[in-house]
């Protein structure tokens, strides 16, 4: 089967431990997990994780499944990039002699829409935020300048393109039952 | 009001009552010590409420439970120390999960100020019981402990049963806390019975109406869900054969017309020849383990298939079926049930009985009614069959003694076997007897073991004298580790390469922990000595010489399709 890049939204309870839980089962069916962001979600208590591994859709179908069926994972579900809004950020650590030598340096890191952080004598800090190709496109340039001391990408952070939290319908079910 | 102050222990023995343990396996040490302390209370006198088994290693502690678990449909429950004691359990503790038999395992820690220093004993407990657990957690307060072990009972018996392991530190153990009796009987995280979607039971309805030739699956699943009286209706209404696999054997009395016999690499010939020719197969709580399906692409290719789970992860998990129906089947049975139409399938049902013969002819009656050589394994399993006249519970070994016993034996009630399917945990048959011991103090509980597997055991001999567990032990002697000798004559030109194994003079074994012991050699002697074993109260062990090269047959080869199975081996 075809593989694709898939992305995972998963919710859980704020519970030690989980995290380990979670990518055990990608380790368990040997698949390599590409970016994983974990943080508080819009609703208290409740942690989302974005993951993202290339997979064919039956085994990820498989890997989710086995991710919801712990215990305090709330839900868990994939999606491919047509039906997510997906940001990455970047932050890069360029050389500033190089920057004020080359002014071809400061027109690309305009042109990609990038922000400069802080410029000293010796080094300046940019960061872009933007879909994972054009920050690809903006370290391919600098790197060909020559210029990058350093360089970091946060993993893929995505909203679906529903109206709320995936897990909101389920939570509100849950309530109900509670007040039965 | 002020509420009342106690321990962390204190506030487990409450809180382990309040869920209704009466029995618990376990094993003490330091870092349980206080937990013991406070259980001594609670096991005499006036405030006695639990018996604690003491067994001879953690292992058996956590067998124990899983025997009592099955049998008694409660959850089974340990006690041990950190460290090693916990690690000892975690066999105990895969095999239950892979088994989905609900026990709870209690374990000392170190202290919370402790913990990540390589302390005496200290081992992450939660770490490594986590992948092989439904729920591992950490009780670092007192205050805490009423709802973890609230927590922990719902999950292990609720949905797809498992085990939990909870891992009680010695600070949690001493500090007091005020007594907050609590009843966890919702996560919200956790939803463990699965809504039932209308529009599948139709749809299964619909197949299974239309079906020709209508073959049911049937797994443990129909016993946790308590559903063995809607199985036979469900059966009976549509006139469906049905194979059980090795954990479901109870699920079906034996000689129920529609029982066709066991699913699996050692089960019965017309069985496994028959998924090949089915047009619609119903899988209701089994879980198409690779013992059952043989070589998965080739699985009941030309049939449509039902699949009746309560685990969401196990559908399309090994074999893509055509209709799921998620839920309990103590429900989702009856629901289709109701939509079918009364059939009769004489015709499918006849053309079982050319396989049957043929495996009537070639191996049941030589392995049940043999005239001459050596004693066999099935003769064995056979007479104790007849004598215990299918009201007794099997509990087995691992090895040829577990298929063959599983083959032979007969089940007249549901919650009748206990054997380690998904694990095959030698080692498993005696500490989990003793536990169906206690799980089902009113029957008969029969233990049949190999060689090898009772020698993985025999500390238990201890715990049977102490206790005087009432366990009949059926040793069946082949002086080999069979199994293992079985397929090193099927792939590897006979070179027994460490399976011919020592026995130690058995007799004076029992002698030593004064349990009653006989030894069968003819085969003359047998159906007197089993009467005699059965008959007499309390523990018996009774050692079986059998032929030293057995095989198991019919077999279905590793990596053949269910229908290549063969009804003799040839090497
Ligand atoms: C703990 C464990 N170790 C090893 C095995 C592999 N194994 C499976 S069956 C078997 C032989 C069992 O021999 P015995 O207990 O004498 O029973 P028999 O097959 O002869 O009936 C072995 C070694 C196992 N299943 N479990």
């Amino acid at each position: 089967m075809e593989k694709k890049l898939y992305t995972l939204l998963v919710y859980s309870e704020n519970i030690a431990g989980i995290l380990n839980q979670i990518t055990a089962v990608f380790t368990r069916r040997q698949v390599n997990i590409e970016s994983l962001n974990v943080s508080a979600s819009s609703i208290l208590n409740v942690h989302k994780y974005t993951i993202t591994a290339w997979s064919d859709e039956e085994q990820i179908n498989k890997i989710t499944k086995a991710i919801e069926k712990k215990i305090d994972v709330v839900k868990a579900d994939y999606y491919t990039d047509e039906q997510l809004f997906i940001h990455e950020v970047a932050l890069f650590k360029i050389s500033t002699p190089v920057l004020l030598d080359n002014p071809e340096v400061s027109r690309t890191i305009r042109r990609h829409d990038a922000r400069m952080m802080e410029v000293n004598h010796t080094y300046s800090t940019v960061l872009l935020a933007g879909l994972t190709e054009d920050i690809a496109d903006l370290f391919n340039k600098l790197n060909n300048f020559k210029c990058i001391l350093q360089y970091t990408r946060c993993g893929r952070i995505a909203v679906t393109r529903s109206f709320d939290e995936p897990i909101s319908d389920f939570l509100h079910e849950q309530d109900s039952k509670d007040n039965d | 009001m002020s509420k009342e102050v106690i321990t962390g222990s204190e506030a487990l023995m409450r809180s382990l009552h309040n869920e209704g343990v009466k029995t618990i396996f376990g094993y003490p040490g330091g870092a349980i010590m206080p937990v013991f302390d406070a259980l001594y209370g609670y096991t005499r006198g006036e405030k006695k409420m639990f018996d604690h088994i003491l067994v001879r290693h953690e292992q058996a502690a956590a067998h124990a439970a899983e025997g009592y678990a099955r049998v008694s449909g409660d959850v089974g429950v340990c006690l041990v120390t950190s460290g090693p004691g916990a690690t000892n359990t975690l066999t105990g503790v895969a095999d239950a999960m892979m088994d989905s038999t609900p026990i709870v395992v209690i374990a000392g820690q170190v202290g919370v100020g402790a913990l990540g220093t390589d302390a005496f004993q200290e081992v992450d407990l939660v770490g490594v019981a986590q992948p092989i657990t439904k729920w591992a957690y950490q009780i670092r307060r007192p205050e805490d402990v009423a709802w973890a072990v609230s927590r922990a009972f719902y999950i292990a018996r609720s949905g797809r049963p498992g085990p939990v392991v909870l891992d009680f530190p010695k600070n949690a153990q001493n500090h007091t806390c005020e007594w907050n009796p609590i009843k966890v009987d919702n996560v919200r995280s956790y939803n463990p019975y699965p809504k039932i979607d209308s529009c599948a039971i139709e749809e299964a309805a619909k197949l299974i109406n239309g079906a020709k030739k209508p073959f049911a699956l049937v797994g443990q699943g129909v016993e946790l869900g308590c559903a063995q009286n809607e199985l036979v209706e469900f059966l009976e209404k549509a006139d469906i054969p049905a194979g059980r696999t090795l954990l479901g054997l109870s699920a079906l009395p034996s000689d129920h017309p529609l029982n066709i016999g066991m699913l699996g690499m050692h089960g019965s010939y017309a069985a496994n020849m028959k998924t090949q020719e089915c047009d619609v197969l119903i899988a209701i709580g089994m879980r198409f383990s690779d013992r059952v399906t043989g070589l998965p692409s080739t699985y009941g290719q030309q049939a449509k298939i039902i699949h009746l789970d309560i685990d969401a992860s196990e559908i399309n998990k090994n074999i893509k079926a055509d209709v799921a129906v998620l839920g309990n089947c103590k429900q989702t049975i009856p629901a289709i049930t109701s939509l079918l139409n009364e059939n009769n399938h004489r015709e499918w049902h006849d053309s079982f009985k050319k396989y049957d013969d043929m495996e009537i002819e070639k191996v049941i009656e030589p392995d049940i009614h043999p005239t001459e050589g050596p004693l066999l394994m099935g003769e064995v399993t056979n007479v104790v069959a007849e004598v215990t006249k299918g009201e007794a519970v099997l509990v087995n070994d691992v090895g040829q003694n577990q298929m063959i016993s599983s083959r032979y034996f007969k089940f007249k009630n549901k919650r009748s076997i206990v054997t380690s399917g998904g694990f095959g945990t030698m080692g498993f048959g005696l500490p989990a007897a003793i536990g169906a011991s206690f799980g089902a103090p009113e029957r008969t509980i029969c233990c049949f073991c190999g060689d090898g597997g009772l020698q993985m055991s025999i500390q238990e001999f201890g715990t049977i004298m102490e206790q005087q567990a009432p366990v009949k032990i059926i040793l069946l002697n082949n002086n080999f580790l069979g199994n293992v000798r079985q397929w090193q004559d099927l792939m590897f030109n006979g070179r027994y390469s460490f399976t011919h194994m020592m026995n130690p003079h058995y007799q004076e074994i029992s002698k030593a922990y004064n349990i009653p012991y006989d030894l069968v050699v003819d085969r003359n002697d047998l159906r007197s000595k089993v009467e005699k074993m059965i008959s007499t109260k309390g523990p018996y062990f009774l050692e079986c010489a059998i032929k030293e090269n057995e095989d198991i047959v019919p077999m279905t080869l590793p990596g053949k399709s269910v229908d290549g199975m063969l009804l003799e081996l040839d090497y």
